[in-house]
């Protein structure tokens, strides 16, 4: 059984009576980095929420590592879109608020050495003591993700948590994202609107269709080495296939709801298909 | 101290002295009422001086009074002649308390309040019918029932402050940012943490707010609770001296009045400079 299993779920407002998505059916593997990719409006950021407990859905079952997914727990952390920083904490404060929820029996020393490890791992060893409104976004958005890591989640979610940096910004993020990720074999579900960035960072991207009654498309799967940099994996031929199926699933095929009744959405792999084939031989 | 600073502080000094100058050319004895020598012979008779307080008192007698009422503040002979220290103590214990009151419970409800739309709603109407109420209306109503004339000051200042702190702590409960509570609800933070270490932080600036503007309008009633009920304090030193006609004292009363209105707001926007963040 996978570590975490989404099974036909759905989420449906009342008064409305098309779902924003339904029959939604994917699974997480232990240290898996998993991206969704969707046009806005089609239910990520509410899955995202169901994963993290903070939205119900009205319809399936989540399960993690054995156990029904029912309301916000420490086992997952939550980086926001919007940082999400408490303004009238200092930096090393805002991570020790979770550090201190995390293990209420820790001590003062070693609350504030957990919090002080992850907030260098990101790159923040400098500005412990700062208040959230002297950083920059960027730099709020590394305390937001040193807050969620530092909490040693058994899985962490993003909901487009550099959507609001500069391209420049972004880069470096992501690159320190995916270092500590493999440095911590973190179990990773993301939501991004950057191409780019999700097959930077997954092992397998969601497609999903656009809503109402949005799917999982089809589950892509990148077959780059797992050692990809930002500077190198462009060289790579098979970016470019990946690159094109990504954009053209999100041009022109996003629109049309892929064959009724299937439960389970294809999975492909265009990096390792030949041009010439057609992407979906599954 | 910028230039500007100084240039306004200037200003100030100068159109305070401007108004002392009218003040005192406006307050000078006419010319047209002089007096003849037997006039002045009666007034020596009747123990009076030749310089008869008539009319506005110029400055220099406001002078007098603060000089006479400063150099004995804690002086306490009898109901009717109290240093003006122990009359603002009386005052501001009044205040104190009543405001202490106030807080012990606005707090807690706005809490409740805010936390529970339910209860905003069944509540407001409420609310919005007590809040408008001149404190003073329930004077009659606190003298009937606790039959203290000092309880019912207290009351009354209790009743005014009330409203500003529940309504603006209930408002700052409520709009305490999404991203804040749901921060909370992952990290599994208990609901007395929660209260205290994200919704209180929060909301703070706005409970602040409440609570200075709530010590504005207390400060405001305590003058005209006092000249009511009478006996001791600020407002009642300012009715008796009317009483006795001795309007430097009067006078010397209000210039006390706004300024201890003025350290009390500086207090609280201090506390509020305190709670206050920026995002």
């Amino acid at each position: 059984m996978a570590f975490l299993q989404v099974e036909n779920l759905a989420k449906a407002y009342p008064g409305n009576d098309a779902p924003v998505f339904e029959k939604v059916n994917f699974t997480l593997e232990k240290g898996e980095f998993v991206c969704i990719i969707g046009h806005s409006g089609c239910g990520k950021t509410t899955i995202l929420n169901a994963l993290a407990g903070l939205e119900t859905a009205s319809g399936g079952n989540i399960t993690m590592d054995g156990r029904e997914v029912a309301g916000p727990g420490l086992d997952r952390g939550v980086v926001f879109q919007s940082h999400a920083l408490m303004p009238w904490l200092t930096v090393i404060d805002n991570v020790k608020f979770g550090v201190r929820s995390r293990w209420p029996e820790w001590s003062k020393v070693e609350v504030e050495a957990q919090a002080t490890k992850y907030l260098e791992m990101v790159g923040l060893g400098a500005a412990l003591h700062k208040k959230p409104a002297m950083l920059s976004g960027g730099m709020k958005q590394r305390v937001g993700i040193a807050r969620a890591f530092a909490i040693q989640p058994k899985m962490l979610l993003l909901d487009e948590p550099f959507g609001a940096l500069d391209a420049l910004t972004r880069g470096t993020i992501q690159d320190e994202l995916l270092k500590i990720v493999q440095a911590t074999a973190q179990t990773v579900f993301m939501i991004t609107h950057d191409v780019d960035e999700a097959i930077l960072l997954s092992d397998r991207i969601l497609l999903m269709s656009n809503g109402p009654r949005a799917r999982i498309a089809e589950i892509v799967e990148v077959t780059l080495p797992r050692s990809r940099t930002r500077h190198d994996m462009h060289h790579d031929p098979r970016f470019y296939r990946i690159r094109n199926h990504l954009v053209d699933f999100l041009v022109s095929r996003s629109k049309d709801p892929k064959p009724a009744g299937q439960l389970h959405p294809p999975v492909v792999r265009p990096g390792e298909d030949e041009p010439a084939e057609p992407p979906l031989a599954a | 101290m910028t230039k500007e600073h100084w240039k306004s502080l200037l200003l100030s000094a100068i159109l305070f002295l401007v108004f002392l100058g009218v003040w005192f050319v406006a307050t000078q004895p006419k010319e047209s009422a002089q007096q003849t020598a037997a006039q002045d012979e009666y007034a020596a008779l009747m123990g009076k001086g030749a310089v008869k307080a008539t009319g506005f008192p110029p400055p220099q007698e406001i002078g007098k009074a603060i000089v006479t009422h400063l150099s004995d503040p804690f002086k306490d002979n009898g109901p009717n002649d109290k240093g003006i220290a122990i009359q603002l103590g009386h005052s501001l214990a009044r205040v104190g308390i009543g405001f202490a009151l106030a807080i012990l419970l606005a707090l807690p409800l706005g809490f409740i309040i805010g936390m529970s739309p339910l209860l905003y709603r069944a509540l407001d109407p409420f609310i919005q019918v007590l809040k408008p109420i001149s404190p003073l209306a329930w004077m009659p109503l606190a003298l009937y029932t606790i039959k203290d004339s000092n309880l019912s000051g207290i009351f009354v200042i209790f009743i005014c402050s009330v409203w500003p702190m529940l309504i603006n702590t209930a408002f700052g409960v409520a709009n305490v940012r999404r991203d804040w509570l749901n921060v909370a609800r992952t990290l599994e933070v208990r609901p007395v943490r929660k209260a205290l270490m994200v919704i209180l932080p929060a909301a703070a600036p706005t409970i602040l707010t409440g609570m200075r503007i709530s010590m504005g309008i207390a400060w405001l009633v305590i003058v005209a609770a006092e000249m009511l009920v009478g006996g001791t304090g600020i407002g009642y030193f300012v009715w008796n001296e009317w009483n006795n006609l001795a309007l430097p004292n009067v006078i010397f009363a209000i210039l006390v009045i706004g300024l201890v209105g003025m350290i009390l707001d500086r207090c609280f926007a201090g506390l509020q400079r305190l709670v206050s963040y920026t995002e």
